[in-house]
């Protein structure tokens, strides 16, 4: 196809893309150099019989004059970035310093914000996505091994909790685990806690939203892995079933090395899904023990008085960043591979 | 894979088939009950007496005399205003869909035909920009659509979500263009036709299979989308699944929950059914990229 043809089909969706993808990345990136406005303060001079008194007020009508000239705010550079709800360079340091063990110190760590929500990213990301390749894996197996006639609507029944929207899916599932719930109720049944809740341990949130992870994300696992298992040749199968391999053999030697690109790129988009973890959290209302990145930027972007775009920007650059070290291993192949086939 | 050779043991036939109803119960028995509360008073379904008020109905029968009461439905759909609510999800959908696919198919459509080094980085750069969180770029939306003063409305969402959207459109289709053969539109064009017109006559007619997998996607992106229309949409103009989160962030109101309840299982009805007519298409469309790709 020539260029000037390429450039004519291909203009509106790449310039929807460069408006509305490459352009908010880049205004991101410059909000995440400006900080709000402070408010103008000024003194007033209040004099009564006794004497004179001299208060501080904000000044209003300046502060409002201040933020229509520089809406962005004022600029900050890399202020924002190690602030102390962000990278928190000083407050390491200081805990470096002060703390007596190392556990102390990581403990201290944690507890900053952005610290506090890295962690449990990552602590969701490394849980979620093995048991979801595994059990997706596990699953399409299994219901390969189903009669055909009634595999339709047991495929059905295994991709709904992948279909609806995480928000809707976190909220089933809360509904019944709460304590009011049906899971939850009779948990506390069981074990003779009548205190035992969801929101009392920060342990219990974690778990929770981690299984909600594994059984939102392991249908689409599946629903790759099932396909790709339609593809297994059956002449080696068969062989090796002569040769008498057990089926464990069969699955470690033959449809594992088969299907292996595919675990690959299930892996990659689990992982990227996962990292951006933020639904969940407000489906189970557990803002108060578990948060991630991505629910660090909403909180600072539906904040009541000032939205506090700086800080929203720099954590979002922050996550940018984790997601490029994510994605450089195979962009890194893919380059490689592009090399080697020209 | 029926094979031949392949004799399992009855042990296994039955652990195997354990292991999918249990399986099977996990995935959907969240949602039967869901469908099953929402037809209850909040006291029964939310019980903090007794679970098992949620089946018997102790409560319900007590303030509507009924087993079942369809009351949280239609306060959420009246006074909740979730009509209103899904009277802007259509509308959002239809034409993030329709725009979506036409922009994908022709962009695609080139990517799948051109053989220039550009088209793999094209490609590269949409599978970065589907990597990227969406609540990130809404931070890089928010502070210019409030200068410009384009918050808060419908079509502002609407082209955003389209774009969000591309990406994987492109990736779907262009996947889908490479399984038509070059030979179709390589020959009209030696008949004279423009690379236009060879795209209207003779791709657009045997492209359908492919535009319902990727038209459906870009649905379930936009029906459920939380972050962008949190975020973008003022009260007003909220879709379903941001009203369904502000019933739960009001509860003083005692109906409220069974309100989320309710809408909850409204929001999902129509998705479940469109998955059932199209399953093929949507199983089709998730393993394309992974087979071929």
């Amino acid at each position: 196809m020539p260029n000037k043809t390429f450039f004519w089909f291909f203009l509106p969706t790449g310039l929807a893309m460069i408006l509305f993808i490459g352009l908010p990345i880049i205004s991101t990136g410059i909000q995440s150099f400006y900080a709000q406005h402070d408010q103008v303060v000024k003194e007033v001079k209040k004099c009564d019989p006794f004497g004179c008194t001299v208060s501080i007020v904000v000044d209003q009508e300046a502060t409002s004059i201040l933020r229509d000239e520089k809406p962005l705010g004022k600029f900050n550079g890399f202020g924002t970035y190690i602030d102390r709800n962000h990278l928190a360079i000083e407050q390491i340091s200081d805990f470096w310093k002060e703390t007596d063990s190392f556990g102390e110190f990581i403990n201290q760590v944690t507890n900053l914000p952005f610290y506090k929500a890295l962690l449990f990213t990552l602590t969701y990301c490394l849980f979620v996505t093995p048991n979801v390749l595994l059990l997706g894996f596990i699953i399409a197996l299994s219901l390969n091994a189903i009669s055909r006639k009634i595999r339709g609507p047991l495929i059905f029944g295994t991709i709904l909790p992948m279909i609806v929207t995480p928000l809707v899916g976190s909220l089933v599932l809360f509904w019944m685990i709460d304590a009011e719930g049906i899971i939850g109720a009779n948990l506390q049944l069981m074990m003779e806690d009548p205190y035992l809740s969801l929101k009392s341990s920060r342990t219990l949130t974690w778990i929770t939203i981690i299984i909600y992870g594994i059984w939102h994300h392991s249908p689409f696992a599946f629903v790759v892995f099932y396909a790709a298992l339609q593809t297994v040749p059956q002449e080696p199968v068969e062989a090796a079933i002569i040769d008498g391999a057990s089926r464990y053999q069969r699955i470690r030697h033959i449809v594992l090395p088969h299907i292996y690109p595919v675990v690959t790129f299930v892996a990659l988009i689990s992982l990227m899904d996962n990292f951006r973890v933020f639904e969940p959290i407000i489906g189970f209302s557990a803002e108060g023990s578990a948060q991630s990145l991505s629910w660090l930027i909403y909180d600072n972007l539906v904040n009541e008085e000032v939205i506090l775009f700086g800080s929203a920007a720099a954590t979002s650059m922050m996550t940018i960043i984790g997601i490029a070290i994510l994605l450089a291993p195979v962009l890194i192949r893919t380059w490689k591979e592009f090399r080697t086939a020209r | 894979m029926e094979y031949g050779l392949d004799k399992r043991s009855n042990a296994l036939k039955t652990f195997n088939t354990t292991f999918i109803i249990i399986w099977l119960l996990i995935a959907c028995f969240p949602f039967i009950w869901t469908f099953w509360g929402s037809f209850k008073v909040r006291a029964d379904f939310f019980s903090r007496a007794d679970w098992w008020y949620a089946i018997s109905a102790f409560n319900t029968l007590l303030e509507t005399g009924g087993q079942f009461t369809s009351k949280a439905y239609s306060e959420a759909w009246t006074e909740g205003e979730f009509w209103k609510a899904s009277r802007n999800t259509i509308i959002v959908t239809v034409f993030v869909v329709s725009i979506s696919l036409f922009l994908g198919t022709l962009g695609a459509y080139a990517l799948s035909r051109s053989t220039e080094r550009y088209a793999f980085w094209i490609l590269i750069a949409a599978l970065i920009f589907r990597a990227m969180p969406h609540i990130t770029l809404v931070s890089g939306y928010l502070f210019p659509f409030f200068e410009l003063q384009i918050w808060g409305i419908l079509p502002t969402t609407i082209v955003v979500l389209v774009a969000i959207n591309q990406p994987f459109t492109l990736w779907l289709l262009y996947s889908f263009f490479k399984t038509v053969p070059k030979e179709l539109d390589e020959s009209a064009l030696i008949d004279g036709c423009s690379y236009f017109q060879a795209f209207r006559y003779i791709i657009m007619p045997v492209m359908w299979p492919g535009v319902i997998t990727a038209g459906l996607f870009s649905l379930m992106l936009a029906y459920n989308d939380f972050t962008v229309t949190a975020l973008l949409l003022n009260q007003e103009n909220h879709t379903m699944v941001p009203k369904i989160q502000s019933y739960l962030g009001t509860n003083q109101h005692e109906g409220n929950l069974m309100w989320a309840v309710s809408a909850v299982v409204s929001a999902t009805a129509p998705l479940f059914m469109l998955v059932m007519f199209f399953q093929r298409q949507v199983i089709s469309g998730l393993t394309t990229g992974a087979i071929k790709g």
